[in-house]
């Protein structure tokens, strides 16, 4: 495989392909986001659980590429336990690290195991698997409930 | 009689029965592939130093030099408006152009050269039939469409279905891709107005049966329009055997330029059929008050027309001609069966469309591996597939799938690129598994 591959399917993001990290159901969820990408058939649907302004659960389910599979597992794992103003503002730096309009400020998170999502800025073409989750979470964040479907077209 | 093969070397069923027997024929001479590669310019590159295997030919097909040089030099040296004006290089640019018409009256065996409609494509010519034809349907009256459309071949019946509140009725396949004939004679009777079905499947490769069913539709009164965007670039299409009311293709998926399409219609049927655009070119007489419109296929040409794509899809057919057909199907068909062979070798693939009777197109699932993370690693070696849905998601949704991966194979691929191919699904299996 070539070194700009690794760049994409690095191990960590083949690890949360195979085994997704909060993948499963979640009964009394306060907020669920359906996503999808008409485009590839991407299909998730995002749990969160609310508590004093945190997020005390969260979970998500469905079938996708590696990428959006990979993106939405690390998206859990990384903000179970976060404030919602947390949450939000991580959603502004993914979306920009993610869409290759990274600001100063972006550039200074320090973003852990995100970081290997960024390799997606060099496929155009696959950008959109990287950010459903993103946009569900942000759906979600921003009171959407059981009946709005997001989609990234 | 004209003769044709499909891809496994046997009779085509389209076609009438004959005594004709291929082995008595002089044997064609053997297909020489890199002489056919030299003759297609985009073929020689490398994408990130690897050599470019192009599989995506249901897409859109790549271009000899002959075509392009035929768009060219008629920039170059003939380009004037058609039909309009008197002076030499007007009469040149009109002449090439009713020429192309007649290349492709002949390609396709029409009766007539008023018969031959030029367009953008298949979806305007779709497009243009649903307004037509469709113009005078009322509620209840029915289009027969099957599950392997394409879009192209069911959106613009539902804007007529919202338009004049006409029923869809779709005719059902098999779970290996083939039409369910035996649904076909209950889904004609009653209001149906026309079946609309393709003629090769761009997901399953499927070749459809077009001369029966036109019968069993024209037993029942039935027109048919045949989508035959899949099917000009791998078979001779001869419209009056197959007796369709309605044919349509593009150039670009038979290795003539974008922009440029054919619809072909019976004249009678043509003739019946009122204007769809308006505009230069398509009248006979224009006063404020009233406009009589011109014959066919002037009436459905409104505007200055894509004449040097035309002249461009005259080279096209030009190019095909040249090809030995019997040699080209069998490369065809073996370029389909090694890919079909080395695909299913590969654990956990599975095939999607199993017809008996195949364009070299192959669909497939890997399991573990999504079709967009295929895409991308294929890619990576220089292979060019499809993934997706392949604008048919009622096929998809019928399998169940979300999208697939799509091989689909030109007599210019090489049986090394259909290796590449399956060695890279390989890899790419084990890198995602």
């Amino acid at each position: 495989m070539t070194d700009e591959l690794e760049d994409l399917y690095q191990d960590i993001i083949l690890d949360h392909n195979r085994h997704p990290a909060n993948f499963r159901p979640m009964a009394h969820a306060d907020r669920t986001v359906e996503a999808d990408n008409p485009l590839c058939g991407d299909q998730l649907t995002l749990y969160l659980k609310l508590d004093d302004g945190r997020i005390a659960d969260i979970a998500f389910q469905g079938s996708g590429c590696a990428i959006s599979i990979a993106s939405a597992s690390l998206l859990t794992e990384r903000l179970k336990g976060a404030t919602i103003a947390e949450a939000e503002q991580l959603f502004e730096t993914m979306h920009h690290m993610l869409t290759g309009t990274a600001r100063p400020e972006d550039e200074a998170v320090d973003l852990g195991s995100l970081a290997a999502l960024t390799g997606v800025r060099r496929y155009p073409m696959r950008v959109k698997c990287a950010t459903l989750s993103w946009h569900a979470l942000k759906a979600a964040l921003d009171g959407h409930g059981d009946d709005d479907i997001i989609s990234t077209e | 009689m004209r003769i044709r093969f499909n891809w496994t070397g046997t009779m085509n069923p389209d076609t009438e029965p004959s005594t004709f027997d291929p082995s008595a024929r002089a044997p064609s001479p053997p297909w020489d592939l890199d002489a056919i590669r030299r003759d297609f310019p985009v073929l020689a590159q490398r994408v990130r130093g690897i050599p470019l295997a192009y599989l995506d030919n249901a897409a859109t097909s790549q271009k000899p030099t002959a075509v392009i040089d035929a768009i060219a030099n008629f920039y170059r040296h003939d380009n004037a408006n058609v039909h309009r004006a008197v002076y030499t290089l007007a009469e040149r640019a009109t002449a090439a152009y009713e020429a192309a018409r007649e290349r492709v009256r002949g390609w396709i065996n029409a009766a007539s050269a008023d018969e031959i409609v030029f367009l953008r494509g298949t979806t305007e010519a779709i497009n243009l039939l649903a307004n037509t034809v469709g113009q005078d349907w009322s509620a209840g009256d029915r289009v027969v469409l099957t599950t392997m459309e394409h879009h192209a071949n069911i959106v613009p019946w539902q804007l007529l279905r919202q338009r004049n509140r006409v029923e869809i009725a779709v005719l059902p396949i098999t779970p290996k891709g083939e039409l369910d004939m035996d649904a076909l004679p209950a889904l004609l009777d009653g209001p149906t107005r026309l079946l609309a079905l393709t003629h090769v499947s761009n997901v399953l490769g499927t070749v459809n049966p077009i001369a029966e069913v036109v019968r069993i539709a024209h037993d029942r009164g039935v027109p048919v329009l045949v989508d035959g965007a899949q099917a000009m670039a791998h078979q001779r299409v001869d419209v009056q055997a197959l007796d369709c009311d309605f044919y349509a293709f593009s150039g670009h998926k038979m290795f003539g330029p974008t922009g440029i399409g054919v619809l072909y219609g019976k004249a009678a049927r043509l003739s019946a059929l009122p204007p769809w655009q308006g505009g230069g070119e398509m009248i006979r007489r224009v006063t404020f008050e009233r406009t009589r419109f011109a014959p066919p296929p002037q009436r459905f040409e409104a505007g200055t027309q894509d004449f040097a794509g035309a002249v461009g899809l005259a080279a096209a057919i030009d190019y095909l001609d040249r090809l030995d057909p019997t040699a080209m199907e069998r490369h065809e068909a073996e370029l389909l069966r090694h890919a079909t062979e080395r695909l299913e070798a590969i654990p956990g693939l599975r095939i999607i469309g199993r017809a008996r009777h195949k364009a070299p197109v192959v669909s497939f699932l890997v399991d573990g591996a999504h079709a967009h993370d295929l895409g991308t690693l294929l890619d990576r070696k220089g292979i060019a597939v499809r993934t997706g849905h392949h604008c048919a998601m009622p096929l998809m949704d019928f399998y169940g799938v979300p999208a697939t991966s799509r091989a689909s194979l030109a007599f210019y691929n090489t049986h090394d690129e259909v290796d590449r191919l399956a060695d890279a699904i390989d890899d790419a299996r084990k890198v995602l598994a």
